[in-house]
């Protein structure tokens, strides 16, 4: 009997959804005994055009980390949809576009500006840039080109399931591995973590009174962080309530308010726009200067209520003047 | 209306009226028989407090170039303090909005009460007009087209 | 991304309703291809229209379509929901479906009424449509909830509305708590002499109507009295009454009078509230000689006990072993639970010192319409003797119509009964004094019955009329006393300088000084000018937006006696229709958790106005008492996970609507 054949990929991401695979520890061995991986570039040497020969839907599942944010990407996106049977998109970026995805408040021209020119770390004399074609010694290769705004894997091709993530803990890794190999999967769209919110599993949830109003929104490095009481009783900005469950509250663990990775519930459509709503609402305070000062510590809004979810959202970028 | 690619500009405004001020001060407008923009379009809501911030976000992405709320005065809520929740959250969404380029007269909070037909009228076709001179909100994401650029040699 | 999870599917057999409203709708809204279009959309297996959707053809049209055509959902394009919802929710539940399976476009109120454009109004009313039709495919079946209505009522207000409004319940066997803040029932008629246009006499007929309210088993009289916090909803609303101290025992006063007398003070000295301070009063006092309760009540400002605490107590000894006096007496507060409230708070006459050019408080000789009307009485300050502050009997007298009505600078209403009481007035001082009494007039308003017949017998008694507007009172300046009336008379068509000996000012009514806080206790709404907004001008006039909450009298507008009573009596009657039915339909606009995925986060518990919400400690969830909720929506609104729904008011719901109006057709 052959094993059926599994795919990893990454687009626009940091590397750390990757890590999620080796963090498995002992047991990737499991997972290598019971699938076959027959693509995964930053492990083994398997190239393109390897896919390419492969039959459409012969891998089993590829799990593709990563927004869309090139041509490549797109291409890769689009190769693998059609050769597999399952497709999840994998981590924050692949699901939601992720940090990558913050690129969506800037255009291409201004992305390529700052990071090449601008940036105060750069040595660029020339002030060269990337180019699409690029010849030397006799020999030409043609680069991918930069979108100018950051896509999710699901505005590319159709997903079925998502593993949400930055990156993924091995747990949830696991278990999606498990649900494909054992056929107990969800209906296709479904996100692989539970659909309540982080509050549910988080150990300080008993901390936080009845009804915590808001006078002050601190960032972390503003406050002495208690390790036993709810962020947000501390003033802290904590994503918990608005972010789906499933990582059993690891940056809590770690006396860090939630930053929002595993995206919304399934009952929400924007979840920035969730989350300012909650929060703001809870500003104790009716008289409208008084307002803005309480919320004005909340310096980067887009940053702070989008950071992974930027492409996902219902406004999906920074407007472009027509 | 018309659909935007003939005849003049006309700004489509999606509003959020609540069932007890600003919707009835709507009502006053139709039985005082007051004319104004016929380019609003108001979804009914029982209190201010019920608008999420992704209606608002929602009706953007879908085509509106304003959105207008409309609200009971501060102290007037039916529901005692749903309003003052909305000012909460509107103060924080306009933020929200100006980074992503929206500008600041295409999201209006308005305190309008059912006596209020006038202020409705006034408020209509003031934010029409603004708006209308503002032109379309174009948020759709333009198709991404890649010149051939020049070939660098090193 | 992921579309938010939906119950259910969509249900595509969908009737379109169009209401033409005679000409009202299908005069600016091309009734013919509004219906065509509706056909066309998606889910819809009828459109129909009407001619008028409400009458009862209408409906049973709705009826009949719903059974033959096998339809799932109603959408009926017409007035405002506010209107008629009611009226179409039943229509499509005797049809057979759920009546909330329903869906009401307002098409008159929000389009053909405010639009011109007959292309754009048909353009929007096609958004409308469409938005309904899309919602109402995700409706889902409720069931109606009942609210049991407490038999009792509060009447606010002891003037002429509340006690006719109070009576008339009272007839019918419902307990009454009539809520008075000054010391006496009676409120402004209680002050007037006669009433136009009969002449006859304000105390003959108002007070055994007072002394009715009184002796009434089922009305529980509270004066010096004032509600402080109103709490609950329709049928059980909990109410608290402040009741100030009138340091005099009410269960053991026999209102003898004899305390008065005995008053350290020999002399009345303190100007009298009742004769608006034309006349003098003591420290205890009783308002006037027929009021209600008839006990005396003493002013902590004047007396001289409160003052020094060194009295001889004179109205003490006399009372003797009554003992009915009590200086020690405080505020108390007493909660009462009723189904119903009726609000009579009556008006507050205009300030005749913002018109500074007509000289009231600068001249002594320039009186209020309120001020003649005691001048008039044989009760009041002069024993019904019309006469000057020196005692002089005024040989002409200028009354000036509309002061501080239908006029920009102050109210631009008209206060509808001061023409009437003002040929009254002219009538009375005339029959009085004999004086010339001549009216300022900018029309002259007497529509009512038997009013003009009134103004032809007034005139025919030799009243001087001019039209015209007075625009500066001045004195003679032979020291007299004597004022000129400056006035342009627009039937003679020059500026004419008019000297009398006295001059009274039609002061309009206005709303209390303190609508605004009664109407925020109340939860209702006040119209541009302060008055109490109804529900619906024609419709549901004594209604307000707060079911249960009913107006009557002048708090509401303007009116005259008459109306007033009339009024009163239909709120009355509209409170007797909720007590006996019993029980009252309330919206089921509810708030619910989802209590699967609540996540226990707790941001909902704050934002609860009306404290639904409870967190519960056993299971780690957010739990909303139905009963308590009231349905704004406003934790919906913010439940950071979307665990919170509102029936009628989903989100999947709401969202429809958006993209419904959105969608380019």
């Amino acid at each position: 009997m052959t094993k059926p054949k599994v795919a990893f990929y990454w687009c626009a991401a940091c590397g750390g959804c990757e890590e999620t695979v080796v963090d498995l520890a002992e047991q990737i061995l499991d997972v290598v005994a019971a699938v076959d991986i027959v693509f995964w570039p930053v492990a083994l040497d398997f190239k393109r055009k390897d896919v390419e020969a492969m039959p459409d839907k012969s891998i089993a599942a590829c799990f593709l980390n990563g927004a869309i944010r090139t041509t490549e990407q797109e291409e890769m996106a689009h190769l693998l949809r059609r050769k597999s049977q399952t497709l999840l998109a994998f981590g924050s970026c692949a699901q939601l576009g992720g940090i990558p995805g913050l690129a969506n408040l800037w255009q291409r021209e201004s992305v390529l500006e700052r990071v090449y020119q601008e940036c105060p770390s750069n040595v660029n004399l020339d002030g060269v840039r990337p180019s699409r074609q690029y010849r030397d010694n006799g020999h030409s290769v043609t680069l991918p080109t930069l979108f100018d705004t950051v896509l999710t894997l699901d505005q590319v091709v159709d997903v079925d399931y998502y593993v949400p993530g930055c990156p993924p803990t091995p747990k949830l890794l696991l278990e999606a591995v498990q649900a494909l190999l054992g056929g107990n999967l969800p209906p296709k769209g479904a996100v692989l973590a539970p659909d309540h919110a982080l509050c549910e599993e988080c150990p300080r949830k008993d901390t936080r009174p009845d009804k915590l109003m808001l006078t002050e929104f601190k960032r972390p490095h503003e406050a002495l962080i208690d390790e036993e009481k709810c962020l947000m009783a501390q003033g802290l900005l904590c994503m918990g309530p608005a972010t789906r469950g499933g990582c059993e509250a690891l940056c809590v663990k770690g006396n860090m308010p939630c930053t929002g990775c595993f995206g919304p519930t399934s009952r929400v459509k924007d979840s920035g726009a969730k989350a300012l709503s909650a929060f703001a609402s809870l500003v104790n305070s009716n008289d409208e200067k008084e307002i803005a000062g309480i919320l004005g510590n909340i310096a980067d809004p887009v940053g702070t209520f989008y950071r992974y979810s930027l492409p996902s959202s219902l406004l999906r970028r920074k407007r472009v003047e027509a | 209306m018309p659909d935007g690619n003939h005849g003049p500009f006309e700004p489509r405004i999606v509003a959020f009226f609540c069932n007890w001020c600003t919707y009835l001060a709507s009502d006053l407008a139709g039985t005082s028989r007051m004319k104004y923009a016929p380019n609003t379009r108001v979804v009914r809501v029982m209190c201010s407090g019920r608008v999420d911030p992704q209606f608002v976000l929602d009706a953007f992405a879908r085509g509106a170039d304003g959105v207008l709320i409309g609200g009971c005065h501060p102290g007037d809520c039916h529901y005692q303090e749903g309003n003052y929740k909305m000012l909460r959250r509107f103060h924080l969404l306009k933020r929200l909005l100006a980074q992503m380029g929206i500008e600041d007269e295409r999201c209006r909070l308005e305190w309008i009460s059912a006596a209020e037909a006038d202020k409705l009228k006034a408020a209509v076709n003031d934010m029409v007009e603004k708006v209308r001179a503002l032109g379309p909100l174009h948020l759709a994401i333009p198709k991404e087209e890649f010149a051939e650029e020049e070939v660098a040699v090193s | 991304m992921q579309e938010p999870s939906e119950r259910g599917s969509r249900a595509s057999r969908v009737g379109v309703f169009v209401c033409h409203c005679g000409t009202n709708i299908a005069g600016t809204v091309d009734v013919c291809r509004l219906v065509e279009y509706a056909g066309t959309l998606p889910g819809v297996a009828l459109a129909r229209e009407y001619k008028y959707m409400c009458s009862d053809p209408g409906q049973e049209l709705i009826q009949q379509e719903i059974r033959e055509h096998g339809l799932d959902r109603v959408v009926v394009a017409a007035c405002s929901p506010c209107l008629h919802e009611k009226t179409f929710r039943t229509a499509t539940a005797k049809g057979g479906l759920n009546a909330y399976h329903f869906q009401m476009v307002n098409i008159r109120e929000h389009d053909s009424w405010v639009h011109e454009d007959k292309d754009a109004a048909l353009e929007k009313a096609k958004d409308l449509v469409r938005a309904a039709v899309r919602r109402v495919r995700l409706h889902q079946a409720l069931e109606t909830k009942r609210a049991s209505i407490n038999p009792d009522v509060l009447v606010v207000g002891g003037g002429i509305a509340g006690i006719h409004a109070a009576l008339t319940l009272a007839n019918a066997g419902k307990h009454v708590y009539l809520v008075e803040r000054e010391p006496t029932i009676g409120g402004h008629m209680a002050k007037f002499d006669k009433t136009f246009p009969t002449l006859d006499c304000a105390a003959c007929i108002l007070t055994p109507k007072m002394t009715a309210v009184k002796a009434h088993p089922n009305i529980t009289l509270w004066t010096l009295s004032e509600v402080t916090r109103v709490e609950g909803y329709v049928g059980n609303y909990q109410v608290n009454v402040t009741r100030k101290p009138r340091y005099v025992l009410e269960d053991l006063c026999v209102g003898c009078l004899e305390c008065i007398e005995a008053c350290v003070y020999q002399q009345a000295k303190v100007l009298d509230e009742f004769n608006l301070g034309l006349g003098k009063r003591k420290p205890i006092y009783i308002p006037f000689p027929q009021a209600v309760p008839l006990l005396v009540v003493i002013d902590p400002e004047t007396c001289i006990e409160f003052k020094s605490h060194k009295c001889k107590k004179t109205c003490v000894e006399i009372c003797g072993e009554r003992n009915a006096i009590d200086f020690e007496q405080q505020d108390r507060t007493e909660t009462i639970e009723v189904g119903t409230i009726i609000l009579g708070t009556g008006f507050k006459v205009f300030d005749a010192r913002r018109i500074p050019y007509y000289g009231y408080g600068t001249y002594p000789n320039v009186y209020t319409s309120l001020e003649l009307e005691r001048l008039v009485n044989a009760s009041g300050p002069t024993g019904g003797e019309v006469v000057l502050r020196d005692g002089r009997t005024p040989k002409s007298v200028g009354i000036i119509h509309c002061v501080g009505s239908r006029d920009a600078h102050t109210n631009r209403y008209c206060s509808r009964v001061c023409c009437m009481y003002s040929l009254k007035l002219a009538h009375l001082i005339k029959e009085k004094t004999e004086a010339d009494v001549y009216n300022f007039y900018i029309d002259m308003r007497t529509p009512g019955k038997g009013f003009e017949e009134f103004y032809n017998r007034v005139a025919e008694e030799g009243l001087k009329l001019v039209r015209g507007k007075v625009a500066d009172v001045y004195p003679e300046g032979n020291g007299d006393g004597r004022l000129v009336l400056q006035v342009e008379d627009t039937l003679l068509g020059m500026v004419r300088k008019v000297p009398v000996d006295m001059v009274v000012l039609s002061v309009g009514l206005e709303a209390q000084a303190d609508a605004q806080e009664v109407r925020r206790m109340f939860n209702i709404t006040c119209a541009g000018e302060g008055f109490f907004l109804e529900r619906h001008p024609k419709l549901a006039p004594v209604n307000t937006f707060t079911d249960g909450i009913f107006l009557a009298g002048c708090c509401q507008s303007p009116k005259d006696i008459p109306d007033t009573v009339a009024q009163a009596g239909a709120a009355a009657a509209e409170a007797l229709a909720l007590i006996d039915a019993g029980s009252i339909e309330m919206e089921p606009n509810t708030a619910y958790v989802l209590e699967e995925v609540c996540s226990g986060c707790k941001t909902c518990i704050p934002m609860c106005p009306y404290s639904a919400i409870s967190f519960l400690e056993d299971k780690k969830k957010a739990e909303i008492n139905e009963v308590l909720c009231k349905g704004c929506g406003t934790c919906v609104a913010a439940c950071p996970s979307g665990s919170i729904r509102q029936n009628l008011f989903e989100d999947e719901e709401i969202f429809e609507e958006i993209e419904g109006v959105l969608t380019y057709a």
